[in-house]
This record gives structure tokens, sequence and C-alpha cells, in this order.
């Protein structure tokens, strides 16, 4: 099995319990070692004042520009509210077959709808988000299979209905049945 | 799950061409970009796009125009014009002049995942449509008309060839060789085929009722015309019409259709108002049409208006490879029909159909397979299941020379007395027939 590491990069404020949580969901879904580390981007260089949002497309190209050392992937976590020039709002972002992904967990959160805040219910959410990302970095699109991680989500409602693992014909593309 | 609904993505704007292209590879689609208008007619060119996403304002040529463009090259397009600026003007024009529809940027995630969904189930059901079809006419062209010997895939042919005019047809053959059905076969595969094929059977009609069966007849035309109706030459409008055994309508009918077919009009029995119809006629007969042109029962301006295109169909006896095939298709058909296991037939008894005459031909077959099937066993077609074993010579008192003698007129009779065609039916020699012609003192009867 190869050695390389997917990484996880923490731009905000995240706590240590948290990151790992996330690691462990990932790793048990890819196999390979995960490994989390701090980073620091300026922010304010991609923040749109129209839409008041932070520019996905160009974050990402930023955190691809890392040098990472020997990952075989790595997804950048955020807190702040993305989006691309397109679309209202953006859970997160990959390059398809790329070797980038980025997440954020602004729009997951209970709060931001009204709601009573439950961080269990984030962390899974943000678990399936950073799965997700990195299913697209391996070669998977999107996946009609009710359940699988692969399947669209326009709204938090549509995260929490699926699983955090690919199903067997994604798994089966890339190499993971 | 990858699909093969393609997509071209048309913004100057490189991030939106970026943001647009990863979302839709995510999903599985092929996608292209351009980054003008100009650009995209030319991709358009050479390549076929399901659906094209536009932005409206762009340098040069702007997305409307390009829209309006697009659907001069292909109707069928789907164009979906983008714009970060609402303006009901333009979105009103842009759906008038045909686009599918018309989105704000940014666009909800879920809006732009469900038009784009929309638009591809559009463009399959579109595809799906096409392909059953062209599987209804295949059909029709295939199934029923059973047969692969050179003969008929000669009569085939001609049906493929001179389905897509509009020329009168003439077909010719024996009773029972199926002449209606190449006539469903040339419509069916004809520009005509989504309009009706109307059919009359000339001989079946005497000459009152075939006027008004083809014409029509007005309210009070004749007694028991209690209301208006409408003729099969008004029903076949946009479709076609079927007169079977066209040699038995009678002099004035001959004048009457040959007007209607030189005019396309007609007026009802007992009517005034001239009626159009915009119909494709197909003739058929067992009859020498010619042979009766010459001696003056049918009319030679009439002949030649119908006879554009002539199909004949050989009878049975000359295509005996069909045999085999056509005793196959009606035991499925009739076993199907009659909730029975397909039967096979025996040697023998196939053996002896393939060395039958058919004067009915292949529907003399039908009923005798038909027949076969109602009153035989239940597990084969076997030679006693077959009627013409108990003919004429099972209970006749006639002697040898009597029955040759019979059966020598009927095949000269049937071919008009043609000595070449009869000796190879008869399979003797021309010289033989003639020493049989005149050892019976035999004589044509026309």
């Amino acid at each position: 099995m190869d050695k390389q590491n997917i990484l996880l990069i923490s731009f905000g404020q995240f706590e240590n319990d948290f990151l790992e949580d996330i690691a462990t969901e990932v790793e048990k879904e890819y196999t390979y070692p995960v490994r989390i580390q701090n980073g620091h981007i300026d922010l304010s260089e991609y923040y749109d004042p129209m839409r008041r949002q932070y520019d996905g497309n160009g974050i990402l190209k930023e955190v691809d520009s890392i040098n990472s050392g020997d990952v075989i992937k790595k997804v950048g976590l955020f807190r702040v509210d993305l989006c691309i020039p397109i679309l209202t709002y953006i859970f997160g972002q990959a390059a398809f077959k790329g070797s980038t992904g980025i997440a954020s967990l602004y729009r997951l959160r209970n709060e931001q709808y009204g709601m009573k805040k439950d961080e269990a219910l984030l962390l899974h959410r943000f678990s399936k988000v950073v799965i997700h990302e990195l299913g697209h970095t391996f070669g998977l699109i999107h996946c009609h299979h009710p359940i699988c991680v692969m399947r669209s989500s326009t709204y938090v409602e549509d995260i929490d209905q699926k699983s955090t693992e690919p199903c067997l014909n994604c798994q089966k593309i890339i190499g993971l049945d | 799950m990858t699909s093969n609904i393609s997509i071209l993505i048309v913004d100057d704007e490189e991030s939106v061409r970026d943001s647009l292209y990863n979302w839709f590879i995510d999903d599985g689609y092929q996608v292209d970009c351009a980054e003008n208008a100009k650009q995209a007619l030319s991709m358009l060119e050479s390549k076929n796009f399901n659906i094209i996403l536009a932005d409206i304002k762009m340098p040069g040529m702007d997305g409307l125009e390009m829209h309006r463009r697009i659907k001069s090259l292909n109707k069928e397009s789907i164009v979906i014009i983008m714009t970060a600026f609402a303006s009901v003007t333009t979105a009103v024009q842009a759906l008038k002049d045909g686009a599918y529809d018309y989105i704000t940027k940014p666009f909800d995630p879920d809006d732009l995942s469900h038009l784009i969904r929309n638009a591809a189930s559009q463009i399959t059901l579109k595809a799906e449509n096409e392909v059953l079809r062209n599987k209804v006419v295949s059909l029709e062209n295939v199934e029923d008309i059973v047969g692969s010997s050179e003969a008929m895939i000669k009569v085939l042919k001609e049906v493929e060839r001179v389905a897509q005019s509009n020329s009168p047809v003439i077909i010719t053959g024996e009773s029972g060789t199926g002449k209606e059905l190449i006539a469903r076969a040339i419509h069916s595969n004809s520009p005509r085929k989504f309009f009706p094929l109307v059919s009359v059977h000339c001989g079946a009609l005497p000459e009152s009722l075939l006027e008004s069966e083809l014409f029509g007849h007005e309210k009070g035309a004749f007694t028991g015309a209690m209301f208006n109706r409408k003729g099969r030459f008004e029903m076949a409008d946009g479709g076609s019409i079927f007169l079977d055994e066209i040699a038995t309508i009678s002099p004035k009918m001959q004048v009457e259709l040959l007007r209607v077919l030189e005019t396309k009009t007609f007026v009802r029995v007992g009517g005034n108002k001239e009626i159009t119809s915009d119909f494709r006629i197909i003739c058929a007969t067992n009859r020498d049409l010619k042979k009766m042109l010459s001696n003056g029962t049918f009319r030679e301006d009439l002949y030649y208006r119908l006879n554009v295109v002539n199909i004949d169909i050989p009878p049975l006896r000359e295509r005996i490879d069909d045999i085999r095939m056509l005793v196959d298709y009606f035991i499925k058909k009739y076993c199907i029909s009659m909730s029975r296991n397909i039967i096979p037939i025996n040697a023998a008894a196939l053996n002896r159909l393939e060395k039958y005459d058919f004067p009915g031909n292949v529907r003399e077959l039908e009923n005798m397979i038909e027949r076969a099937i109602v009153i035989g066993n239940e597990k084969e077609i076997r030679l006693k299941d077959l009627p013409y074993e108990k003919d004429v010579v099972g209970n006749s008192v006639e002697s040898l020379n009597d029955l040759e003698k019979k059966y020598i007129i009927r095949v000269l009779d049937k071919y008009d007395w043609n000595i070449s065609r009869s000796a190879k039916v008869l399979k003797v020699d021309r010289v033989t027939l003639y020493n049989k012609i005149k050892k019976y003192d035999l004589k044509s009867s026309k």
C-alpha cells in the first residue's frame, strides 16, 4: 500500500479533537494515513464585499500552491462562507482528479439556520463534505446513489441524508473495493 | 455516472467558465468552454452540443444574437441564457427567441442542477421518442412481410425506393400474395406515415356504394343517407389511399377517379361543395391491366396516371425458399394466439408444402397452417394435417387423362396461355406442352 498521506490543513480556529475526528473518518474511508497541519492564508485577498463571501476558486488555487511534501491529496479546512461566481454558495470545492480540495463548515452549522447548536452533527456534516471533495480529487463524479457520500448536496439536509462512505460502485471506480 | 449529454459554456469571464466547467464535470457531463460568441459558433460548426449555456453580456456578439444564430443552425439545440443583471426585457426577448430558460448569476446550486437535469431529460426523451418511432416503422416493414428469397428482397428494395416519393403505385400479383401488406409497408415508410392509410376494396362494393364510399355523401343524397358522411378520399387527406381490386371499377368510376387524381378535388354525392384532399394513391390488382387496356375495359389515361411505379409480387410457387420461413411465422402466430406451445412441422409435411402449387399463395398457406394447428395433435404438423392430401384424387372417378387435361387448362388460363411460363410451372418442356395441347385439343377460353 502507498505510504503517502492525505493532508488536512486547518485555516481557521478548529479544536484539535474536532480535527482528529475528521481525520479518523477520512482515514476510515480512503485507507490512507491522514496528517493534520495548520496553515495561513490572507483571506482578505479573496473577500468579495458585494457578496460578503470568499472566492472559492481563488482560495483553492492558493491551497493547491502550498508545498506540502510527499502527500497524495490535501484539503484546506475553513470556517468562512465560500462562494464561486456562478453559485450563491458552496460547501466545498475540489479539482477533479487533482490533488487539492477545500471545505468550509460555515453553512453546515445549525446556528446558520436559526437552529440549536449541535457539535456532533456539525462533525458528521463536515466529515462528509471533506470526504466528498476528496472523492472528486480521486476522480469520482457526483453519484445518484441515495446515500453515497458522492451524491450532490445543495442543502445541509441533503448532507444529513447521505452516509460518510462512497457506494460500492464509487469504491470500485477508485479501487477501494 | 458519466452522461452522454454535452454542454458548451460561453462566457467571457474565465472564473465563470472554470466554475461551471468544474461543476458540470463533477456531475459527469461532457463540457467545453468558449470565451466569446464567435469561438462558440466556430465550435458548433464542427461539434454538436446538447446544451449551450451562454452569458448575455459578452464583447462583440452578445448572447442573444448568438442564440438566434445557434437556433438558425439547429432548431433543436437547448440554449440557456445567463446574466448577472436581471432584466425583464431581455428575459422576455430570450424566451421569445426560443431560449430554453433564462437564469441570473449567481444561481442557487439546486436551481442550476434542476435546470440542467430537466434539459438533459428533455434531450433523452426526444432521442428515445425517435428510436421508438423508427421501431414502429421497421416493425411494419419487416415483421409482417416474411421472405428472404431474391424475389422478395427485390420487392422490399422497391418498396424502400418508392416509399419516399409521392408517386402513384400499382401493386400486381396473384390473389393471396400480400398486396395489401406491401401497400402498408409503402405507407409506413413514407413521410405520410403519421397520417392515415385508408383502404377500399373496390371489388366488394357495387358502383353506387363505391361512389359514396370514395367521395362521401351529403345528408339526403339517397335513400338511407341520414347524415353527411366523409368519403375515403377525404379521410386520406395527408396520408395514403389504397384501392384494392382497381381493375373491377366501372368505366364511369374510372372517369371520376381520373378526375380526382388529376385535380385532387371532388364533390360528395349529392353535394356541390368542392373538397380538396392531399393523398398518395396505391392500387392493387391481380388482373392483367395491359390486356384490359387492349380490349378497352380499362382506360388508358387512367392506367398511365396510376402506373407510375409498378411493384409485382411473385406467386409463392416462384419463391419456394420462403415457404419454410412463412410456415415458421404462421406456426408461431397461431400457436401464440391459441395459447399453445410452438410446435414444429415434420419433414414430410414441409417437403409436401414445398412441392405444392399454392394457387391461393400465402393466404392459402396461412389457412393450411392455422387449420393444421387446430385439428392436429398439438405436438407437430404432420402430412395428414394438411388438406390437399385428401384432394380430388382420393374421391374422384375421373381418369388420369381427364385430371391431366383439367390441370393443364387451369395452368394455361392462369398464365394467359403463355407457353413458356406454363411449361415452367408444369415442369415440362415447351414441346411436351404443345403436344399435350394438341392431344387434348385444348383451346383458350378468352
